[in-house]
Parts: structure tokens; sequence; C-alpha cells
């Protein structure tokens, strides 16, 4: 674990850069986050991020596929949002757990 | 009389057939069992039929020689689930009625779920060997193929035996070392995954062995389509790699009448409780295997230590007591790493696969996250104990519980 400033406030994140507690999340957190991974957050990427962290926090699991079906956003344009690797990448900046891709 | 009804007689339902028949009184209680296929396959043997070291009857037996007198076996295909009625319709218009049901369908590929992959290039310059068909297919290919871009991809998670396309890269690596063309042929392994696995050590340990095996691999692909045309795969962020032959897992799903029946998610998979393994929403319904969606491997082994749950918690709530057997997502796969040699992995929910020794701390006689010759044998012994022992519900000497022992931290 360690600690980091977003936006004035300090959090605490897991070793790969996640947040630990969803509840530090703010958009200007978001968008400090976002920079990290080079993105330039704008309404279409909140939008994404905002179904993402309510999905997660009513305990379910997400996939790439299941966003590409959830009429949020296809999967094409998931990945150019977010490129290389779309599902990390977005619940990193939305302050959820690292997706769990199960073993 | 009360009803017990089995949906799927593959491994699961195969061990829960054999355990309930031998302590459920049969003047009380009928079994019944189905299944739309007579043949049960050995699944994990699939693996071996590409490279021609098993054949093509090697991992086939009829199901009826498994399943023990006092059970009743249908052949045919489960349409549908009305989990509320608590009533089971086939194909055939036969209905079931049940009070407790176990549902043992498992996963299977859907090729047709990524477009381009049954085109004309199918079973041509494409294959899978997740189906007994495709292997056996492969097997006929491999014979005369004199090399080339051979690709190995994983189209979506979650899959079954997350460890076979690995066993299959190095396999492969071994099968053109020994044909003389290894120089003429590049093996890729590409993944959705970030790396060769998901958890950090056994990724390090089996990432390492693909580098000294000179299997290139391309992490983070993930896969939308194939252009049979130029034979190449088109990943969704527009990567491409080009093939000559193609081996794929295609997309794992559960089955149809999960769907028909709407009783999962998005992939077909049964909402189910990871510890009691009942369904998350009916009491009278357990789940087993591949077909539930619990956050452990799809696997035989997982489904043999979860069986020992299901027996325990199915027949407390027989009893109307509560259920307190707590399955921990225990899995221990063999991994065959080519020439004669394998690795081993142990972990559950909590605790990734770790190095040392199994089943016994500081003997083994199994490395765990080691290549060695003893753990090969391990694989192919497990052939055997698979038909003889595993199926026929009895007791193997593992413990359906992880343990810490012999693991190195
Ligand atoms: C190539 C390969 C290698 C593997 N290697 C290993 C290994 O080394 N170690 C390991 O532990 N595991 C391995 N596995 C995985 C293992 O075989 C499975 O996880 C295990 O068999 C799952 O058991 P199950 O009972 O959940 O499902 P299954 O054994 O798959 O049984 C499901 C049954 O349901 C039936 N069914 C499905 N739908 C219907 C329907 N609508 N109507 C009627 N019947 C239906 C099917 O015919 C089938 O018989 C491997 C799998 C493959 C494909």
């Amino acid at each position: 674990m360690a600690e980091k400033t977003y936006a004035g406030k300090s959090v605490n994140v897991t070793e790969d850069g996640y947040l630990t507690n969803p509840d530090d999340w703010t958009k200007e957190v978001a968008v400090e986050i976002a920079k990290e991974e080079g993105i330039e957050l704008n309404e279409k990427h909140l939008t994404v991020i905002e179904f993402i962290r309510d999905k997660i926090l009513k305990g379910e699991t997400l996939t790439i596929r299941s966003i590409g079906k959830s009429g949020i956003i296809d999967t094409k344009g998931f990945y150019d949002l977010f490129p290389g690797a779309p599902l990390k990448k977005a619940s990193k900046i939305a302050g959820v757990a690292k997706p769990a891709s199960c073993v | 009389m009360k009803k017990i009804v089995i949906l799927g007689a593959g491994t699961g339902g195969t061990i829960m057939a054999n355990k309930l028949r031998k302590v459920l009184d049969k003047e009380e209680w009928s079994i019944t069992i189905v299944d739309r296929d007579p043949n049960h396959y050995y699944q994990p043997g699939f693996l071996f039929i590409p490279f021609g070291i098993y054949n093509k009857y090697d991992v086939v037996k009829p199901k009826a020689s498994f399943i023990p007198s006092g059970v009743k076996f249908i052949v045919n295909s489960i349409n549908h689930v009305d989990a509320e009625k608590n009533v089971v319709s086939l194909a055939n218009g036969q209905t079931l009625e049940y009070d407790f049901l176990i549902v043992a369908t498992g996963t299977h590929i859907k090729p047709d779920e990524t477009p381009g992959l049954t085109g004309k290039e199918w079973y041509k310059s494409i294959f899978d060997f997740y189906s007994h068909q495709g292997a056996v297919a492969l097997q006929n290919f491999l014979k005369t193929w004199e090399g080339g871009n051979m690709v190995i991809n994983i189209a979506e998670i979650p899959y079954k035996c997350p460890v076979a396309p690995l066993e299959f890269a190095f396999l492969a690596d071994e099968f053109f070392v020994k044909k003389g063309i290894r120089d003429k042929v590049n093996i890729y392994f590409s993944t959705p995954l970030s790396g060769a696995f998901t958890k950090p050590k056994a990724t390090k340990m089996l990432g390492e062995l693909l580098k000294e095996k000179n299997i290139n691999i391309i992490p983070d692909f993930y896969l939308e389509r194939v252009d049979d045309e130029n034979k190449k795969l088109i990943s969704y962020d527009g990567r491409e790699i080009p093939f000559d032959l193609l081996t794929i897992i295609p997309v794992n799903m559960g089955a149809d009448w999960v769907a028909r029946s709407s009783m999962g998610d998005d992939l077909n998979y049964i909402a189910t409780d990871r510890y009691t393994l009942r369904s998350e929403k009916w009491e009278n319904i357990f789940v087993l295997g591949d077909a539930s969606n619990i956050p452990t491997s799809k696997a035989g082994s997982v489904v043999h230590f979860a069986s020992d749950i299901v027996f325990e918690n199915l027949m407390s709530a027989i009893e109307g007591r509560p259920l307190l057997a707590k399955f921990d997502g225990h899995s221990n796969c063999y991994i065959e790493t080519g020439f004669g040699k394998g690795s081993l992995i142990d972990f559950n929910y909590e605790t990734e696969p770790l190095p040392g020794t199994y089943p016994l701390p500081g003997v083994g006689p199994f490395g765990l996250l080691k290549n060695t010759r003893i753990n090969h044998y391990g694989k192919v012994m497990f052939r055997w104990i698979y038909w003889h022992l595993l199926l026929k519900g009895k007791e193997l000497p593992l413990e359906s519980q992880m343990t810490m022992a012999g693991k190195e931290l």
C-alpha cells in the first residue's frame, strides 16, 4: 500500500495504484488519475466511469464484454476512450478495485 | 417419493450421482440424471490429441458405465428450467419435477460469438482443441503442416482450464522440435490477460518458461474478429496478428438452457454462493462446477473438491439443517511444460499459487511451481484416477480444503 496526493487530497492506493477506499473518489481525483494514464477526461469518459462505479459498488462484476453490451458504450468505443486495457484503466480512474480476471 | 434431478452427466454430475446414490434410501429418494450426449469425454485428454500423444478413442467412454444402478439416466437435451415451479423440460417434451436440483451442465465453446471464426478457414487453418472434433481435426492438420506463423489465441475470459492454452504452447514447441521444423515455426501466444497467467508468482514462472522456449507472448489482446480472407486476427484496438495456423480457445459460455430460462449472467453462468455452492436465488438448487459463477478456475480438480461441499450441504438441506460446509475455491492443476516435464499449481480464493511441495509438506512428491519429471507423471496418472476413482465419487487421498503446509511464502 502507498499514499498519494490527488487534487490536494491524500489517499491510499494499492501497489498498482488503485484507490483502496472508493469513498476517496471525487471527479477531481479522477481527472488526475486519468492524467497519469495519459487520458484527458471528458464527459464521455465520465459517463462510463460513473456507470462502472455504480455497478461495482452494487457488488456486480464487469467484463469488457458486459460493458460492450450494456448500451452505455460499445466495445470499440470503450477501447477508444481508454486505449490498451480499457477495463483496468477505467476501473483505476473510477476509484474501484482492479478487475479480478478470474483464474 | 422425493426427487433429485441432476442436469449434466459430465465430471460433476456423475460424481454427485455416485455420492448420493450411496447414502440416500432408494425407497425414499429417486435420482435422475440428464445429458444430451451418451459419451463421456475425458476433456483434459483433448490437449494431447493434436500431437498424437493420445488418439481419438483414448478419451471417450459410454456415460452409462459411470452412472450407478438405481439412478435413472435420460439421454436428451435440457430445454428449460422453471425454477419457481421446480420443473425441468426436455427437448422431447418430457418434464421432470424435482425437490432438489443440481446443475452441472458445464461451459462450452461458442466459436460463432467471434465474427469470421467459423467461416471458410474453420477446420482448414483455424482449429480449437477444446472439443473432441477440433482436437482430432488439428491432429490431422499437424501431420503434414510444414511451418509458418502459429498463433494461439484466447478469445474471452473466463474459459475452462486456464492453463491448457499454455500447455498447448509448450507441447507444440516440443512437437515441432522433434519433427525437426521448429526453426520454421513462429509461435505466438495472444491473450486478453496482461501476462501468461492471472496471479503474479505463476505468471512470472510461466512467462519465463515461454521465453525460454522462444514463444512470443502478445498480452492485452482482446479479439474483435478474424479476417479469414487475409488470415489475420484483429483486436478491438485495431492491432493485427497474421497467422498461417490459428489455434483458438473460442468464447466459453454456460449451457443454452440457462439463457432460455433466464437463470444466468451474460455468459450463462449461474449466480452461486461461493461458499455454500447453493444458487443465490433458489434454495433448492445447487450449482457444481463450470456452470457456476464462483471466482475460481473452471477445472475438473475444482469440481472434484467442490463436490464434497455440495454433497454435505445438500444432505444438510434435505434434513433441514443449516449449510455449514464452506468451499474455499481450492484448485490444483498440473501443467504440462513439454519434454516429459510438468509443473503444478495449488491455490484457492485467497491464496495465489505459491512454490513448495504437494501434497506432503517438504516431501511432495510433486513440486509446486517447479518444472519436474514427477509432475508430468502426475498428469499422466490423472487419466486413470479420473476414470477409476474420481467419477465414481471415491475418496482420493487429497483434502478438499487447500492447506498452507508445504507452501513457501
Ligand atoms: C482441453 C481441456 C483440458 C483440460 N484440462 C484439465 C486439467 O488438466 N485439469 C483439470 O482439472 N481440468 C481440466 N479441464 C477442465 C475440466 O474438464 C472441466 O472443468 C470439467 O470437466 C467440468 O466439469 P462439469 O461437470 O462442470 O462440466 P462437464 O464435465 O463439461 O459436463 C457438462 C455436461 O453437461 C452436458 N450438457 C450441457 N448442456 C446440456 C443440455 N442443454 N442438455 C443436456 N446436457 C447438457 C454436456 O453434454 C456435458 O456432459 C480441461 C478442459 C479442456 C477442454
